[in-house]
């Protein structure tokens, strides 16, 4: 025999839960808010700093290197030692996951930049400097735009995965949606909880990466009706 | 005093070695349930991978899973499956880490038997060799560098993501800084940082020490034209 504790019937444990959401609509907000805001300032920042280094790199060749070596290293340390090096110098804040994840996209961003910027066929390029145009004249009108296939991969990439990066701030209490899947699997190992963190991430992934397709498609017409 | 010179004591602390839980413990935890998962990785992904690439098919597949699991977060997984009937521990953690190591082992292998010449093939076929022999005597060994970096990024991948294991108290190096963490900036910042350059001190050796191995098992008529293969691979995982 044993006792009922509660009055009602054993709710169990399922994997998704509307009760919850319906419970929960404000943390469950907020979270994916800060999450959405921490992703597109990241990005944002990530991109005005990535892509004047990829134009540095495609400029000056011998930079090429050194850039992509010095991303790729900062690409190549844990996300979590990364963490761990920036917190003790801006402490437990938003500015810390801002940075770190920042750190992270540059890689991505930078590499598919410099691809992009490399793919302009030479007669395209030759054809220009015919026209008169100056380095910068035939960077903003010619280069960049015919670059903006590969800049808006390295964006994708980027965002995709700075959406699950963000989650790592948990570490420091800033984890955006993070902060609902870990405290769900603190609290009794709560699965509607976990769950919906993890289908709202999967998602706000989705809805940016269609965002800049989207975009994309916006800003380079002469591409439709190609395929890929 | 600055975090610098706290982590140059604590890293000092012959005790914060080994003690029980130390850094000698953590880092067992942490090279043992890493190699666990790149094992089971390979084990998975390189069949399976060469396989499609043999027949030609899968490489929308092949994208598609990379695609997949850069947007599941680390977190989730490590959470999400303990859950299941994995159960706590070592187990779930090694396969929630094998699963992020799947993609590069996987578009490698693919790329590496696409990449065989179309000429070559054929000669072998031309020579009677079956199906089966051409895979596994002309395009297996032909594709072992990229096989080797696949295993180097997977290795690497791993590793990183190893340290966050300690969020669902898996253990490993990354225990170190949360432990830190939970002291507080003011006290274990010295800690943090210790524990940071730790994990990426292990991560930077195994990318190098994976780098050599991936230049050992490249031919040495294959090495000039294979630099870069690991940024090839990379670009192959990235989907550029």
């Amino acid at each position: 025999m044993s006792f009922r504790l509660s009055y009602r019937a054993d709710p169990g444990n399922p994997w998704f839960s509307w009760q919850y959401v319906r419970d929960n609509s404000d943390t469950v907000l907020n979270a994916l808010r800060e999450h959405t805001t921490l992703t597109l300032r990241a990005v944002l920042i990530a991109a005005l700093v990535a892509i004047p280094l990829a134009v540095v790199a495609y400029w000056f060749r011998p930079l090429t290197g050194p850039i992509l070596a010095l991303t790729g290293v900062l690409y190549t340390v844990p996300s979590l030692a990364l963490f761990a090096f920036v917190a003790p110098y801006l402490g437990i804040g938003v500015t810390t996951v801002l940075s770190v994840v920042v750190l992270y996209a540059l890689l991505v961003i930078v590499r598919n930049t410099v691809a992009g910027l490399n793919q302009v066929p030479a007669e395209v390029r030759e054809a220009a400097e015919g026209m008169g145009y100056g380095r910068w004249g035939r960077l903003l009108r010619i280069e960049l735009p015919l670059a903006v296939p590969g800049i808006l991969t390295g964006l994708r990439l980027a965002t995709v995965s700075t959406v699950a990066l963000v989650t790592v701030g948990v570490v420091i209490g800033r984890g955006g949606l993070g902060q609902i899947i870990f405290a769900g699997f603190q609290n009794n190992l709560y699965k509607a909880q976990i769950m919906t963190g993890t289908l709202l991430c999967v998602l706000l992934a989705l809805v940016l990466d269609l965002v800049l397709i989207g975009a994309g498609r916006l800003l380079t017409p002469w591409l439709r009706g190609r395929t890929g | 005093m600055n975090p610098v010179s706290q982590a140059v004591v604590w890293l000092n602390d012959p005790l914060n070695w080994t003690n029980p839980g130390g850094i000698l413990d953590r880092l067992g935890e942490h090279v043992s349930m890493s190699a666990a998962a790149v094992l089971l990785g390979c084990l998975v992904a390189w069949p399976l991978g060469l396989w499609l690439g043999h027949t030609g098919r899968g490489g929308g597949l092949v994208v598609l899973i990379s695609n997949l699991t850069l947007a599941v977060p680390t977190l989730a997984l490590l959470t999400i499956l303990p859950l299941t009937f994995l159960g706590f521990g070592r187990p779930a953690v090694v396969v929630a880490l094998a699963v992020f190591a799947v993609p590069p082992l996987l578009a490698n292998a693919y790329t590496g038997v696409r990449q065989v010449d179309a000429e070559t093939r054929e000669a072998a076929r031309g020579m009677g060799m079956t199906g089966a022999q051409v895979l596994r005597r002309v395009e297996l060994p032909l594709a072992v560098p990229y096989l080797a970096a696949g295993f180097r990024t997977a290795a690497v991948q791993v590793v990183a993501t190893a340290a966050l294991a300690t969020f669902v108290n898996g253990g490993g190096l990354g225990e170190i800084i949360r432990f830190g963490f939970g002291l507080s900036i003011a006290v274990g910042g010295g800690q943090i940082l210790a524990g940071g350059l730790l994990v990426a001190g292990l991560a930077v050796s195994v990318e190098l020490l994976f780098a050599l191995v991936e230049r050992l098992v490249t031919p040495r008529p294959l090495r000039r034209t294979r630099r870069g293969a690991g940024r090839r691979a990379a670009d192959a995982v990235t989907g550029t």
